[in-house]
């Protein structure tokens, strides 16, 4: 099968050095790593899309409170989403900086990216623990189990972006994370975007539409 | 505006400028206060004016920060395939449960 170079980032095939490059590639000229990855992407489209689901056709259905409108605290919430989606900004600005092989640059906004996603997770937990203190548990009502099944699975993507984002930022300060391994950067980078489009998604579903 | 820094997207081939990055960011940040500004003012229309904002932030983060609208295509297949999948699946059980009468809704068990 005939290899192709990928220039890194760009998806397609370019005039790199081989010997800089530690990926494979097909006939298409494309990545293996890039299109694997989106298509775990389009299937985690489909997971969140039958937990949104079932929040969605169970909406209303609770017998007891605390519903919805009693509970969520939308200017929290708004910040928390403000967070998330500047996270996002900054994780394009560090594989920017990776691309360009500038470490200062690609470690503070991986960092950025990191903090963030913790900032993000803390207010996740804050809602819950407030959410449990006003009597609204995993088993209390519909409610309560879609909108925690929904919600925590994306706390977990998140998690497991922090996490993995924070060994691509500790090799960034290592000096690591040169130039010819952008594609690592740029594959995390589109979970933590799809991370982000899932938040969107839950921000006005589950939030602001009552 | 648009137009320009399309260009200027193109013009770095598959990734634009930061400046380009810190637009998009800054168009989000003020689409996600307008959806909260139109959550407390309730107009008419309130919900499909939602819905299109949310559309409009998704197109933009998956376009320009995932760069799918400037890589091959076939990331856009793949992408769209579950995509689509999952919209259809979402709208289908939504109409089922919340639009039929009850007595048309299958149950299960």
């Amino acid at each position: 099968m005939a290899e192709a170079v990928l220039d890194p980032g760009s998806g397609q095939a370019g005039g790199h050095d081989a010997s800089h490059d530690e990926h494979h590639y097909t006939a298409t000229g494309l990545s293996n790593w890039k299109v694997g990855f989106w298509t775990f992407i389009g299937s985690e489209c489909l997971f969140f899309g039958t937990l949104l689901s079932t929040y969605m056709v169970y909406k209303g259905a609770s017998l007891e409170g605390p519903y919805p409108s009693d509970i969520f605290d939308i200017p929290l919430t708004t910040l928390s989403t403000f967070v998330l989606l500047m996270s996002s900004l900054a994780m394009v600005l560090g594989l920017d900086g990776v691309q360009k092989g500038d470490r200062k640059k690609a470690s503070f906004w991986l960092g950025v990216v990191v903090v963030f996603g913790a900032i993000f997770l803390g207010f996740q937990y804050y809602e819950f623990n407030h959410f449990v203190h006003e009597g609204l548990t995993l088993d209390h009502s519909v409610f309560g189990s879609t909108f925690y099944v929904l919600t925590g699975f994306h706390g977990a993507h998140v998690t497991v972006g922090v996490i993995w984002l924070s060994t691509l930022l500790i090799q960034s300060l290592r000096g690591k994370l040169t130039p010819d391994k952008a594609l690592q950067v740029e594959i995390a980078g589109l979970y933590w975007h799809f991370v982000d489009i899932v938040w969107i998604v839950i921000f006005v579903l589950v939030y602001l539409i009552p | 505006m648009s137009e320009m820094t399309h260009d200027d997207a193109h013009a770095e081939g598959a990734h634009a400028s930061p400046g380009f990055y810190w637009m998009i960011g800054g168009i989000l940040a003020v689409l996600t206060a307008i959806e909260v500004a139109l959550f407390y003012m309730k107009p008419p229309m309130e919900q499909p004016l939602l819905l299109i904002l949310s559309a409009v932030k998704f197109a933009m983060v998956i376009g320009y920060f995932m760069h799918l609208k400037f890589d091959s295509k076939i990331f856009a297949g793949v992408f769209m395939a579950g995509l689509v999948l999952a919209m259809f699946m979402v709208s289908a059980l939504v109409v089922l449960y919340h639009f039929l009468p009850p007595q048309q809704v299958p149950v299960v068990g």
